[in-house]
């Protein structure tokens, strides 16, 4: 009886057939479900950037990067070490994320058109105002970027900075040729060897790289910046509840500074009379559970991580390595462009 | 194949050495083995003696499948159903895999809004490349990056074939050297090299490049050449007029060559004291375009690399990148091309070489008529296997930036685009007909000279 014989198999395949459905079919509950199922947060961060993301001697993720982890962590958990960090390289963040192997990617990445638009991916916030830069010997003699005509330059691949030194240089008529490295350890090699003249990437990557060199006092970061860089937190398109949570403990810790609430003082705030403040450290409202989280997210958050000025100073501020300035980055009511939308 | 298969039935307690196992190679003794055995095969009543069970078993399949009882009982213990449904299982299961898996990406792209199809390959790049065999400009396309990925993955895979294969044939004949040292220095070569990561070699040589010295103090050849850690910066020949007469003299001398030694060859076979012909044939390659030159009164001038600014410019940079590759592949894969010569040497029995020192051959026709013709059929199916690892090992380039096919369209192409599955796709059709092109051509070759009789098969 053949033809039972392909019916029995055809059974068997339209039972696998289910499994296969079911398999498939679980794998898209909401984003932010399916961390508190897993009890940690997955997040994507750099494979080694001094100040942004580097495992500390004792194999703790430390850095910029990574506290905005931590602070997503703890605004869920209320525990900042609840995170997996996944280092990756420019090439493999995004697939890393559309792929969902992490859940959010905080890795120095440029907020840009065809990445928001073209890749499935939504940009939670900036977390970082940067711009391009160039690393080069002082005794050169290079004091804008227009004398690098003719100079060969290290880029990373696969990033904005290859396109804007490209544009760069094609705007001015300037000639260059590219080394192409990969990652932060093979650019300071090939700049240390002299085998590139300059480097570029963003101001904040150079800062991190120039302390990393045996000579840091023998190298200039330019002044000139030739590009826009809005670093920020990315996550998948299609999930805007989990888009929330992580735009708004952005939006959290940048309203802890403007409001003078740090980690020290997070727990006498919550009896401040001021509305704002009130609301933000969920004594007044609640707007944790709105987003599907507590009620004291962000007094959590602010608490175990601290407020956006505690992380720039801890990681890459002036009594740091890297000695970056807030520049930019600092309060749009304190000379700089850094605004959080109001709690409320 | 039907020989191999015979020979072990004729000689049950004979050891088991693959080399060995074809007709003309062992001693007197197997020779008689060997004849005895070829006299059975071929049609007719000694095949059926040698495989009676085989078409015993197509008779049965061929009347069961006719009279198959229309029983569900008889489904799993008998012997045909059951392989017929396990079959079946596996194909359908195979199948449903591929389906699902394309369509649940499908529909998962869509889903997340992640563009996709082959249309970014028609978009802008926007970046630079820093060596590219055909013109770029950085507003040139996605696909164009993709050409000179390609090219560029050739260029280092067919130098690294050419340098490992010159190199792999001496270390292999070396190795068998009578020399002690020599043979130790061969051996140690192929030892060292081959258990190494193919990765860490390959840094291993960019690292040097990059101790090479700064261009500030550029190591000087004449004036013309000069190395530093941004490359090699060679003199490239400017031909005016008259040119085209010098490179069209190279090519006939070249053709004519080709022609000659082939001919010449033929009548060696026959004469006692044939031509020369390797210095007839170097001489017409390098004395005709000399003479046309000469005539010419030599229609080129040189670019000669200049210190200008930060760089050299004018003349040819080779990439210190490719460099370090080119050294790393040729290398660790001359070491597998040495095994394997001197195994296909090892191959063919000692009682060849004696008889054809016996006869009067010199040792060099002995090498080259009796023992290389023979050895060639075991070392050239190891050398298309080595060749295809060469070409797939190159994409290691993506660890040093050198611009091949896995470093600027799987590398930068991929992350300026996001299209990853689509590029992937590319890159892994591209590397497969790479490889299938070289088998088949190799194969070609193998086939020329394979044994006689097994040809073909």
């Amino acid at each position: 009886m053949r033809i039972g014989i392909i019916g029995k198999a055809g059974l068997a395949s339209l039972l696998a057939l289910g499994i296969w459905a079911s398999i498939w079919g679980s794998a898209s509950a909401g984003t932010l479900d399916d961390i508190k199922a897993r009890g940690v947060l997955h997040c994507g961060t750099g494979p080694g950037l001094a100040g942004f993301s580097l495992p500390s001697s004792s194999g703790e993720w430390i850095g910029f990067d990574v506290d905005f982890c931590r602070a997503i962590a703890a605004a869920i958990f209320g525990d900042p070490k609840a995170v997996k960090f996944t280092p990756l390289t420019a090439q493999e963040r995004f697939t890393a994320l559309q792929s969902g192997e992490v859940d959010v990617l905080s890795r120095n990445t440029t907020w840009t058109f065809s990445r928001d638009v073209n890749l499935g991916l939504e940009f939670a916030g900036v977390t970082y105002y940067d711009g391009q830069g160039f690393l080069v010997r002082e005794d050169l003699g290079v004091k804008a970027a227009g004398d690098l005509d003719g100079a060969r330059i290290c880029i990373d691949s696969g990033t904005t900075t290859e396109l804007n030194l490209a544009d760069y240089f094609r705007t001015h008529g300037l000639e260059f040729d590219s080394v192409i490295v990969k990652g932060a350890d093979d650019a300071r090699s090939n700049y240390d060897a002299e085998s590139c003249d300059s480097y570029t990437t963003d101001v904040s990557g150079l800062a991190s790289i120039r302390a990393s060199l045996p000579d840091p006092e023998n190298h200039i970061i330019l002044d000139e910046v030739i590009s826009k860089e809005p670093l920020g937190l990315i996550v998948r398109h299609g999930d805007s509840e989990w888009g929330d949570v992580v735009r708004w403990v952005r939006n959290a810790v940048i309203l802890a500074e403007e409001l003078g609430i740090n980690s020290g003082n997070v727990e006498k705030m919550s009896a401040s009379s001021n509305p704002e403040v009130r609301r933000l450290l969920g004594t007044e409202g609640d707007f944790g559970s709105q987003l599907g989280l507590e009620k004291e997210w962000a007094a959590r958050t602010i608490r175990l991580v601290g407020n956006y000025g505690e992380i720039f100073e801890r990681n890459v501020g002036k009594d740091t390595e890297l000695g970056l300035e807030r520049g930019l980055n600092a309060l749009w009511n304190n000379g700089g462009i850094l605004f959080a939308p109001p709690m409320r | 194949m039907k020989m191999r298969l015979v020979l072990s039935f004729v000689r049950p307690g004979a050891k088991p050495d693959p080399t060995f196992a074809d007709a003309h190679c062992a001693g007197p003794g197997s020779n008689l083995a060997i004849s005895y055995g070829l006299q059975h095969l071929g049609p007719g009543p000694a095949q059926q003696r040698f495989t009676p069970q085989r078409i015993r078993g197509d008779d049965e399949k061929k009347s069961n499948f006719i009279h198959m009882p229309l029983s569900l009982s008889t489904l799993w213990t008998d012997k045909k159903k059951r392989s017929l449904l396990i079959q079946t299982a596996v194909i359908v299961a195979l199948v449903l895999f591929a389906w699902t898996v394309i369509s649940n990406t499908a529909t998962n792209l869509e889903k997340r809004g992640i563009a996709s199809g082959i249309g970014f390959l028609s978009q802008p790049a926007g970046f630079d490349i820093v060596q590219t065999l055909v013109p770029w400009e950085m507003s040139m396309s996605h696909g164009r990056v993709l050409l000179i990925g390609i090219l560029n993955t050739l260029l280092v895979s067919v130098l690294g074939i050419i340098a490992a294969t010159i190199i792999g044939v001496l270390m292999g004949i070396a190795r068998l050297s009578d020399n002690w040292l020599l043979a130790k220095l061969a051996a140690t070569y192929v030892e060292v090299l081959r258990n190494l990561p193919l990765l860490l070699q390959v840094y291993f040589w960019y690292g040097l490049t990059l101790m090479w010295p700064k261009v500030r103090d550029s190591f000087d050849i004449g004036g013309v050449i000069f190395v530093n850690n941004r490359g090699i910066e060679l003199p490239v020949p400017q031909f005016q007029d008259g040119a085209g007469i010098v490179l069209g003299a190279l090519l006939a001398a070249m053709i004519g060559a080709g022609l000659f030694w082939h001919l010449a060859g033929r009548s060696a076979e026959r004469e006692e004291r044939p031509l020369p012909r390797g210095l007839i044939c170097a001489g017409l390659v390098i004395g005709v375009p000399l003479l046309a030159a000469l005539a010419q009164g030599f229609p080129w001038t040189w670019d000669v690399p200049v210190r200008k600014g930060f760089n050299y410019r004018g003349g040819l940079s080779v990439l210190p990148s490719l460099v370090a590759l080119w050294f790393a592949l040729s290398t660790y894969t001359a070491c597998y091309i040495a095994e394997a010569v001197r195994s296909g040497i090892q191959s063919v029995s000692r009682g060849q070489h004696e008889a054809a020192l016996s006869l009067g051959l010199k040792p060099s026709w002995t090498m080259r008529l009796i023992i290389l013709p023979q050895a060639l059929r075991v070392i050239v199916p190891q050398l298309i296997s080595q060749y295809l690892n060469l070409v797939k090992n190159s994409s290691l380039a993506v660890a040093i930036g050198y611009p091949e096919i896995m470093s600027v369209f799987a590398g930068t192409s991929l992350s300026q685009t996001g299209q990853a599955i689509e590029i992937i796709l590319i890159t892994m059709v591209f590397y497969l007909t790479v490889s299938l092109t070289i088998s088949f051509f190799m194969n070609i070759y193998n086939r020329r000279v394979a044994l006689r009789g097994e040809a073909g098969q």
